[in-house]
């Protein structure tokens, strides 16, 4: 009894010290195209030196799920450890044809329309695999899609912390108060990740999720 | 030739019943005959993931099966608390029937536009 009433109080003492140097699952979830990997190397730039993967304006760029191990944040004296999960856009509908729109030969575009189909289930099986999530929408689209819907009530359902990441403000048809206005239940952070616009807005409203 | 847009009527009554594959595939059924579903009531979230989940893995596997377009519509969320218990307490008995899902075939239904009190389905010019 009174072994456990001392360790208890070490635990409460350097947990309490160390509690902002945490390991964190952290996924990137969303439609296509959002700028998910762009946010993602922003970090993964911002903070490990390097980025985690390639970004194109071809929908679906990324069809596999890409981490990033032991990237150490600070921010304002705060520290976290991310384990960056960066996952393939989440869609209902994938059609090879779109790909081809975008210069790719009609194999090409198969084989990538495949690889995105995997991509998209795959994505979905690491929502068993993160401790929160960063939800990145396209500011310039609607947000009221039945994907970013089902994504968000999923992450609801599981209990995990989310914050929705408002991508691309440095374009003119950016509406952040539009998705503040579809989510109102969550913190929304406009950004620009492609210029590195709003991130330390970002950042201090991960450690505040994280907290 | 003319051309025909076929949109069925699944009331609640038919899937309260089954469990989750069940309902996926029966409504998956429709939407493979080239059918637009409109549902009565809403799938549970983890059937909505699961129902992306199975049309994904069909998806390249059966000849012409582009995915699907899935839209849901539900009354606006309320602050009130007596209204929440009322809506807790019909939920309850009688199950989700207050929304309407329609799910259509991506190659007929290009887009499906949502906005809080509007559905648009946008069809594929064919």
């Amino acid at each position: 009894m009174v072994i456990k009433a001392i360790t208890g109080f070490f635990a409460r003492l350097f947990g309490g010290i160390f509690k902002e140097k945490r390991n964190v699952k952290l996924g990137f979830y969303g439609p296509p195209n959002a700028g998910k990997t762009s946010l993602a190397n922003r970090i993964c730039k911002d903070f490990a030196g390097e980025e985690l993967g390639k970004v194109t304006r071809i929908p679906h760029e990324t069809r596999e799920v890409q981490v990033k191990e032991k990237v150490e944040i600070n921010h304002k004296g705060r520290k976290l450890t991310l384990k960056i999960v960066d996952t393939p856009g989440i869609a209902t509908k994938i059609d090879y044809e779109d790909f081809m729109r975008f210069g790719l030969n009609e194999k090409e575009a198969k084989k990538r329309a495949k690889e995105a189909t995997k991509g998209v289930i795959d994505a979905i099986k690491w929502l068993n695999d993160v401790d929160a999530v960063v939800v990145v929408l396209d500011a310039t689209q609607n947000p009221y899609s039945q994907v970013n819907i089902t994504i968000i009530g999923n992450l609801v359902a599981r209990k995990l912390p989310v914050l929705i990441a408002a991508n691309k403000t440095d374009l003119r048809k950016a509406d952040v108060k539009r998705v503040e206005a579809a989510f109102p239940e969550y913190d929304v952070i406009g950004l620009s990740a492609k210029f590195g616009k709003n991130v330390d807005d970002f950042y201090e409203n991960l450690f505040n999720l994280l907290k | 030739m003319k051309k025909t847009l076929t949109l069925q009527f699944v009331p609640y009554a038919e899937i309260i019943n089954l469990n989750s594959v069940e309902r996926i595939r029966k409504l998956l059924k429709v939407v493979l005959a080239n059918e637009i579903v409109l549902l009565q009531g809403k799938l549970k979230i983890d059937e909505e993931t699961r129902l992306i989940e199975d049309t994904m893995a069909l998806v390249g596997n059966l000849r012409g099966f582009k995915g699907v377009e899935l839209a849901v519509l539900s009354p606006k969320a309320t602050k009130d608390p007596f209204e929440k218990i009322k809506r807790g307490l019909v939920k309850a008995l009688v199950g989700e029937q207050d929304s309407i899902t329609i799910i259509g075939p991506a190659s007929i239904v290009r887009e499906i536009k949502r906005d809080p009190n509007k559905i648009q389905l946008l069809l594929e010019k064919k």
